[in-house]
């Protein structure tokens, strides 16, 4: 009787421990970040089809993709929607010098060395990890960005690359493909992402 | 005594249990500044920061006045700082399609997306004026911006600048191309192109 009820109640434990440890509350996939000014990719990307490098220029060539100075925003600002109260903190920016506290979407840990422009340069494309950016009206973490999903893609990277002019196409990638994957690679090396 | 010495490991060992969850923040939250990361330590709140005035990091002295400034004695450079070629032009016109074509268009008269939802128009870079224009000009519009354009010096490589201002010269060409500048393969093309 004891021994039954020890057991169910270890795996009532660890089933809750599971669904608790990756649940969206803990990994807060799809859950938007509350930003200074409500940017919206939606619009930007999906609706005027600005590109992702516009304001994220530094993802081609360097480890961070970069983020828009507020001169940038101000590039078209300074005339479109120059009034909208929504906007008043980048004007503030802009006036004063002083950058807008944006919050990060995508952290990873600082045991993670992670490079934008080797992902970009070997034709990961953006939506693989970020979703349909495109579609997100206020942007939200797409993948849980576990151990466990970087792996999925290290071990079979083949599958999942695409050619370079699809890199920056936001549209939903295509199935994983199923490639021969050149083994004996780094790929999977611990020292690769934990430096 | 063996006694004291056992209760300290268990209360060590449950210590150290404690302490672990805090152990794996200090590790993912490292004590560095990330690349424009917060800091308390300057005025302005960031930690990337701007050059101070009057100073260069290495590399960036920049002494190739015609390729860093667009100039030539003084003047707007009236060449490019090399012979333009396939993968230049290229490349121009990525470069072109990300940053400029968002007011320009896509075909240099003046009408992107940004235009079309209010942006007072640019000028066509079909104008005569524009067409005339030498290199060094649209160099030093592009990097220091010019009426309601903004700089692009920050954002877009001189390398990349002078890509996309050969890109520019290929969109002007292709308003005035007449049939002798095409060699009988490319003739013949067009014609049954013009048949289908």
């Amino acid at each position: 009787m004891a021994l039954p009820a020890l057991v169910l109640g270890v795996a009532a434990l660890a089933w809750a421990a599971h669904a608790a440890l990756f649940s969206p509350y803990a990994t807060v996939v799809g859950v938007p970040v509350d930003q200074p000014v409500p940017f919206s990719h939606q619009h930007h990307v999906g609706e005027l089809g600005i590109d992702c490098r516009y304001c994220h220029g530094g993802v081609e060539t360097s480890g961070f993709a970069g983020f828009p100075a507020t001169e940038t925003c101000m590039t078209c600002h300074s005339q479109i929607w120059r009034d909208a109260p929504m906007l008043e903190p980048v004007r503030q920016s802009w006036a004063t010098g002083k950058p807008l506290r944006w919050k990060r979407v995508n952290d990873l840990p600082d045991y993670v060395y992670f490079d934008h422009s080797i992902h970009v340069q070997k034709g990961v494309a953006c939506v693989s990890c970020h979703g349909r950016v495109d579609q997100m009206p206020l942007t939200a973490k797409a993948h849980d960005l576990h151990m466990r999903w970087c792996l999925d893609c290290h071990r079979t990277p083949d599958h999942r690359t695409q050619p370079s002019d699809q890199v920056f196409v936001m549209s939903d990638p295509p199935p994983a493909k199923q490639a021969p994957t050149a083994h004996g690679t780094r790929m999977e090396d611990c020292s690769l992402c934990h430096r | 005594m063996r006694q004291v010495a056992r209760i300290l490991r268990v209360v060590f060992f449950m210590a150290s249990l404690m302490v672990f969850p805090c152990c794996r923040r200090d590790l993912a939250d490292q004590q560095h500044h990330e690349p424009m990361e917060a800091s308390s330590v300057f005025p302005d709140g960031s930690a990337s920061r701007t050059p101070p005035e009057h100073t260069l990091a290495r590399g960036q002295l920049h002494e190739d006045v015609l390729f860093y400034q667009g100039k030539m004695g003084g003047d707007h450079a009236a060449v490019f700082p090399a012979p333009v070629t396939r993968a230049q032009l290229e490349r121009g016109r990525e470069r072109y399609d990300i940053f400029c074509s968002v007011c320009h268009g896509s075909a240099g008269v003046g009408d992107g997306i940004v235009v079309q939802r209010g942006f007072p128009p640019p000028p066509s870079l079909h104008l005569d004026r524009l067409r005339d224009a030498p290199p060094g000009y649209f160099f030093e519009v592009i990097t220091q911006g010019r009426g309601l354009m903004y700089p692009y010096g920050s954002r877009v490589e001189a390398a990349d600048r002078w890509a996309i201002i050969a890109y520019i010269r290929a969109l002007q060409l292709s308003r005035h191309a007449t049939l002798a500048d095409l060699n009988a393969e490319q003739r013949k093309k067009l014609e049954d192109s013009a048949h289908e």
